[in-house]
């Protein structure tokens, strides 16, 4: 709860559009160390230690679609798990990307989305362990332009679908182990910095907020999204079914608009 | 037959004055435009003395072929093959290049070969290499036709577009702004430009939401701009499904000729195609198998349609963002 508030108070002093480049400018000496301080106060965070890494490209290939990856390097067991991961692109206009909560369902706390990236960036995830120590990894990624950039191809397509959602999981799901799925939701993630040239105003921000997903009544993860997060926001997570249940996702958004969808998992013992 | 040569003769007889007079004010023109950029002057006016080179593909029918590269300020933006379509009463214009600059410099070239009235600018799509050089055509008050989707579409993008030619060109992007349509096509749409009938076909989406080709009835030649890449690598900001779909349906029209929107002034048709049916099979059926295995978007990119790799220009600039792009959609299959 202390990291949701933290996290709304670093929303209100980074708004979303308008101001953004200001506050970019402003923050051009280093914004790490303001978000550091916002984030986590004074509280120490080690590096490279054996709890995280991160995964994403020197060089994006689409700044609007970026593939990121934070491994785990732990396994969620009940005395010691990763209870929480931001991702931060330090010099995007709403530097948190995405926050994820783990539980000790989750069988591992490795997640992959996909973020839009603005300019030359430290991309960093950081990880909160049950027992509140802080473990960091980060990378530079070179991309310009993915928070303002157009990112709708099929704007028609876009609306016809808001808040669909596919989980692909594995032929086989294995019960009692990690099984590795992969949550799409159909949204366009409105950054608030897209432009409407005819109107002259800027498209306003629209993106996904939350997202609860739970297997058999019990929340597996969940996730505070942001403008950053790209078009059709995807998550790679992991879960350990331990008996045939319901797996169900939840997404609101910041329009308050709730989707929400459900699969039936029917695992099967290891071979 | 006689007509024509008839017509041929007298465009001829009337060239030099013609010339003359249009160069002189597509001089002024384009000077005025960049008038701040002393240290371009020079250089532009360097430019603006080479003629832009026409090439008369069909009867009337003449293109200038973009260069394979990206926009820098010395092309001026011009990288993509734009056209000018010449009626016995009016002049279309398929597309009008990257800048303000260069659509004047285009303008003034069909100057050169006509005094009809340039009564459509017609926009394939809404990338900048087509439609920024739109304002040069301002002082001839045409019908701006595109596709229902491009003013949509001009809305999201033009000023992200503004923005990238402003960076990447500077001074030479004097001028440049998004001119939006006047006259918007869904399904098909016939324009006569006196004798000469021009069938526009806008297509579902494909390389963009918003593509519109163009048929010369009387030569019988497609213009399909993007919808056709030749040699230069094609970039889908569409729908890969739905591209080629598009090309199952284009390869039906009873064409002679096609004028891509890069890659050669014209090819014959419809073997042009094969190439990029090609490239965008292979990507769509590597990244389904991919999809299939389990493999990430990133683990993609490293394998999917390298096989292509020796194929086309520019390769290494736009494949991986293709792929990407390509991956996004096809894991909704």
């Amino acid at each position: 709860m202390i990291t949701r508030r933290r996290f709304c108070q670093v929303g209100s002093l980074l708004p979303l559009a308008g101001s953004a480049f200001a506050a970019r400018a402003q923050d051009a000496k280093d914004p790490a160390l303001d978000l550091k301080e916002a984030l986590f106060g004074d509280r120490p965070i080690s590096e490279n230690d054996g709890i995280i890494l991160l995964e994403a490209p020197k060089r994006a290939h689409d700044a609007a679609i970026v593939p990121i990856t934070v491994q785990a390097q732990i396994p969620q067991s009940p005395d010691r798990f990763i209870r929480t991961v931001h991702l931060v692109i330090d010099r995007n206009p709403a530097p948190v990307a995405a926050v994820f909560h783990f539980s000790v369902e989750s069988g591992t706390a490795t997640i992959s989305t996909r973020v839009r990236v603005d300019t030359y960036t430290s991309v960093r995830a950081i990880a909160e362990l049950n027992d509140g120590s802080l473990h960091m990894a980060v990378q530079f990624v070179k991309a310009a332009g993915g928070c303002s950039a157009p990112a709708l191809k099929d704007k028609e397509k876009a609306f016809a679908t808001l808040g669909k959602m596919m989980l692909k999981q594995p032929e086989r799901i294995i019960l009692n182990q990690r099984n590795k799925v992969q949550l799409l939701v159909s949204h366009p993630n409105f950054s608030g910095l897209q432009f409407d040239q005819i109107s002259r105003n800027y498209i306003p921000a629209h993106f996904i907020r939350d997202v609860t997903v739970r297997y058999g009544g019990r929340t597996i993860m969940t996730v505070e999204g942001n403008i950053s997060l790209s078009e059709d926001p995807s998550f790679h997570f992991s879960y350990v079914p331990t008996a045939e249940a319901e797996m169900s996702v939840e997404v609101v958004d910041s329009d308050g608009l709730k989707f929400s969808q459900a699969w039936l998992v029917s695992p099967s013992p290891s071979l | 037959m006689s007509g024509l040569r008839r017509r041929a003769t007298k465009l001829s007889q009337r060239r030099p004055d013609v010339a003359a007079v249009t160069r002189r004010r597509a001089c002024g023109c384009i000077l005025s435009a960049l008038c701040c950029a002393t240290a371009l002057q020079a250089q532009a006016s360097a430019l603006i003395a080479d003629a832009v080179e026409l090439i008369e593909v069909a009867r009337g029918l003449h293109v200038f072929r973009g260069a394979h590269e990206e926009a820098t300020p010395e092309n001026l933006g011009a990288i993509a093959n734009i056209a000018a379509i010449i009626g016995e009463e009016a002049v279309a214009v398929v597309d009008t290049g990257g800048t303000f600059a260069w659509g004047s410099r285009f303008r003034a070239a069909i100057r050169l070969l006509t005094t009809l009235p340039i009564r459509y600018v017609i926009n394939s799509h809404v990338h900048p290499d087509h439609v920024l050089g739109n304002a040069a055509f301002d002082a001839d008050a045409p019908e701006i036709v595109g596709h229902a989707k491009l003013l949509d579409a001009l809305a999201a993008r033009g000023g992200y577009y503004l923005q990238q030619v402003t960076e990447l060109l500077s001074d030479a992007a004097a001028g440049t702004r998004i001119v939006t349509p006047t006259m918007l096509i869904s399904g098909r749409q016939e324009i006569d430009l006196g004798g000469r009938i021009l069938r526009l076909q806008a297509h579902p989406t494909a390389h963009t939401d918003n593509d519109l080709s163009v048929f010369d009835l009387a030569t019988n030649t497609l213009l399909t701009s993007d919808l056709l890449f030749m040699d230069r690598i094609p970039v889908i900001d569409g729908s890969l499904n739905g591209w080629l779909a598009v090309l199952n349906d284009l390869r039906q029209l009873p064409a002679d000729l096609v004028v891509p929107g890069h890659g050669p002034a014209s090819a014959p048709w419809p073997a042009a195609l094969d190439a990029e049916e090609r490239y965008l099979r292979t990507i769509q059926s590597d990244i389904r198998a991919l999809i299939a295995a389990g493999v990430t978007m990133e683990q993609a990119v490293e394998s999917a349609g390298q096989a292509e790799r020796n194929s086309w220009l520019l390769f290494d600039s736009f494949h991986s963002r293709n792929i990407v792009t390509a991956f996004a959609e096809l894991e909704w299959e």
